[in-house]
């Protein structure tokens, strides 16, 4: 039985918190569908699910308005889902076809959407961050307020480059969120056994960066942190550093021995932290739907997230012809 | 025994006889690497032998540099060579040059392990043959063990040398001799009999090739991964090849090369990097340059092809053995 705390009385609306549940929950289960898909061999090689961190990039693109850019690792299908790309064109790069966001050359680490502002997965662990930063710059110069959400993992905050960008992005004043998604491990290594930072947003002060911890199982902590960080860096103030405490349930990759962590440890983290639950438990208590009406969500879900897999299975092969394309103008 | 299983015998073996060594890299200790080729060496030897290290490649390598030069002889793993680039300043511009700027005061002696090369659907970061951006650099040493047996005693060799070794791991024959049929099975290496590897100490010397396979009409060179690839591919194609394995890259076994190609008049060389400017480059203006004499033929290239290495069309990207035995075929077809 579920030992989470009951919900505190809030004041946000219904089409607020249906729309954070609809969002989490079609992240999860496009998740547990590209496990299925894993393992019966639709898909290969190397496939890292989101399960357990919905609520980060959920409340994150809460926050953000058009114009707003993403940069993220290659645990990147939530981020892809919550800014609006196509579940079909998702599940069909993890499949490898033609159909898929980059037509099946770049898999499950590596989409992009120009149309949505998301400039990629990236399969180097931190390689992401001096882009973000990069980007950031860009809108700058272009006299616009947009800003950039970066992403990057707890065992990508050890990497150099993330403090040559903090360096940067401090001294150019870019509006750029640094999102660190700290989800307690890197592979089997332990946040605490990389590095002996009490917390890892504090790093930022040494370059003059702002920023906080927030609760990143809770969407509505997400959003309320991530529309202080996006008002601080569209007035021009610089950059922000967001560090969400969140955690994974599945495997780091699907091939993982699972051997670094305890299954209690997992376990107690889905009963009392879930961030589905949460808003569902929200949604019930408070009178905003009832079971038949999110039974009725879960079955759209369902169906998008059938619709996205049959797509993917039945989007062809690319063409031998195009491993020569794309490689120069 | 399995190449993973020879590689940590070897860095038992080294932990155990040298107190200078230390083992460390990403989920190295604790978690016994991600290919598990370090497991249970931390608890055997202690944290302060066998040890993670955060995700920082460059500072892992700097360090290990910094470790050498005062006298101890680290051997750290690149999880992936994919993952070398940012260390690779370090790699170039310290490790390989200490030696000559400090007029052989201070040296290097240290091993970079790194799982390198395809066939595991690993695409674009997962799947690099970066060995040529090594053998490039003056100063380095650069090994590709193509079996259990050698890999543990070239890697004791490596750690015993006193300059920086950069030690290439095909991770496809981790487990058994891959030959490039993807969609057979491979066999077992304990069903191999260079899966049999001998207890306790023992070293290979580096920059000495072995013929795998004599032959008459056709020289292969190869290493790793390869190796196997091309003897499926001459055995399947009947072809009367001798297959080198060349085991080290550099310092390069010229000799039993060219004694080869002298012999055969015919050469092709394989790898799984890109063709241009990749190893095998090298290799034919060698063999070009020494055997111009005795060749019949063009030297030809069975390499990957110049592009990143896909996510799908893994298996046309592949340089397996039906390309192979089309090459010895050319080869020998010219008159
Ligand atoms: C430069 C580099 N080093 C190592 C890796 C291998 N690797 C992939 S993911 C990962 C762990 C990263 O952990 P974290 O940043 O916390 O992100 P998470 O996987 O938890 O989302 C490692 C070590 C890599 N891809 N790139
Ligand atoms: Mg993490």
């Amino acid at each position: 039985m579920a030992t989470r705390k009951s919900p505190e009385k809030s004041n946000i609306s219904k089409d607020e918190l249906l729309h954070y549940y609809r969002e989490m929950l079609l992240i999860r289960r496009f998740e547990e569908k590209a496990g299925q898909l894993y393992g019966m061999g639709l898909i290969g090689g190397f496939c890292h699910l989101y399960i357990g961190q919905e609520a980060v990039v959920v409340g994150l693109e809460a926050a953000a308005k058009e114009g707003d850019k993403r940069i993220t690792s290659y645990r990147d299908h939530g981020h892809m889902l919550a800014c609006g790309m196509d579940p079909k064109g998702v599940m069909a790069e993890l499949t490898g076809r033609e159909g898929g966001y980059s037509r099946g050359k770049g898999g499950s680490m590596h989409m992009f959407s120009k149309e949505k502002h998301f400039y990629g997965g990236h399969g180097i662990v931190g390689a992401q961050v001096p882009l973000g930063a990069g980007l950031a710059f860009a809108d700058k110069y272009m006299g616009n307020d947009n800003v950039t959400f970066t992403y990057f993992g707890d065992g990508a905050a050890n990497q150099g480059q993330v403090y040559e960008t903090y360096n940067m992005a401090e001294l150019w004043n870019l509006p750029v969120i640094f999102v660190i998604e700290n989800n307690q491990y890197a592979m089997g290594t332990s946040v605490k056994r990389s590095t002996k930072s009490p917390s890892l947003w504090e790093r930022g002060a040494a370059y003059g960066i702002k920023g906080e911890a927030v609760d990143g199982m809770d969407v509505l902590a997400v959003k309320a942190a991530g529309e202080k960080a996006v008002a601080f860096c569209r007035a021009g103030e610089g950059p922000y550093i967001l560090e969400m405490n969140t955690y994974r349930y599945r495997g780091h990759s699907m091939s993982d021995p699972a051997k670094y962590r305890t299954r209690e440890e997992v376990q107690k983290m889905r009963d009392e932290k879930d961030a589905i639950e949460h808003v569902r438990d929200l949604l019930l208590q408070g009178g905003h739907a009832t079971d038949d009406d999110l039974k009725a969500i879960d079955k759209d879900i369902k169906a998008i997230v059938n619709e996205s897999a049959e797509f993917a299975k039945e989007s062809p092969e690319p063409a031998l012809s195009e491993l020569w394309t794309d490689i120069y103008a | 025994m399995t190449m993973i299983e020879a590689i940590r015998d070897a860095l038992d073996v080294a932990l155990a006889q040298d107190p200078e060594v230390t083992v460390f890299g990403q989920d190295v200790g604790f978690f016994g690497g991600v290919f598990r080729c370090t497991a249970g060496l931390q608890k055997k030897h202690g944290e302060t032998r066998c040890f993670d290290t955060p995700i920082s490649e460059l500072g892992i390598v700097g360090a290990a540099i910094g470790m050498a030069s005062y006298g101890l002889k680290p051997v750290v793993e690149i999880q992936f060579a994919d993952y070398m680039y940012p260390a690779y300043d370090q790699i170039v511009s310290e490790a390989a040059r200490l030696r000559f700027r400090s007029a052989g005061e201070f040296t290097c002696p240290m091993v970079i392990r790194m799982p390198t090369g395809g066939g595991i659907f690993g695409a674009q970061t997962h799947s690099q043959s970066p060995e040529a951006l090594f053998t490039h650099v003056a100063g380095l040493k650069t090994v590709v063990p193509s079996n259990p047996h050698d890999a543990k005693g070239l890697l004791l060799a490596a750690i015993a040398d006193p300059d920086p070794v950069i030690f290439l791991e095909p991770k496809r024959i981790y487990n058994g001799p891959f030959d490039g049929h993807h969609n057979r099975p491979v066999t077992a290496w304990r069903s191999h009999p260079l899966g049999e590897v001998p207890e306790g100490p023992y070293t290979l010397p580096l920059g000495q090739a072995v013929i795998r396979r004599e032959g008459a009409a056709l020289t292969v060179l190869a290493y790793g991964t390869m190796v196997h690839v091309a003897l499926a591919a001459v055995q399947e194609g009947g072809i009367d090849a001798e297959v080198i394995d060349l085991r080290t890259l550099l310092p390069l076994d010229l000799e039993t090369i060219t004694t080869s190609v002298r012999k055969t008049r015919r050469c092709v060389v394989l790898h799984e990097a890109t063709l241009t400017s990749g190893f095998g480059a090298e290799l034919a203006a060698l063999v070009q340059a020494e055997c111009f004499w005795h060749l019949e033929a063009p030297v030809e290239r069975v390499t990957g092809w110049d592009t990143p290495y896909p996510h799908t069309n893994e298996w046309d990207y592949f340089p397996g053995p039906a390309r192979v035995a089309a090459a010895c075929h050319r080869v020998l077809e010219v008159k």
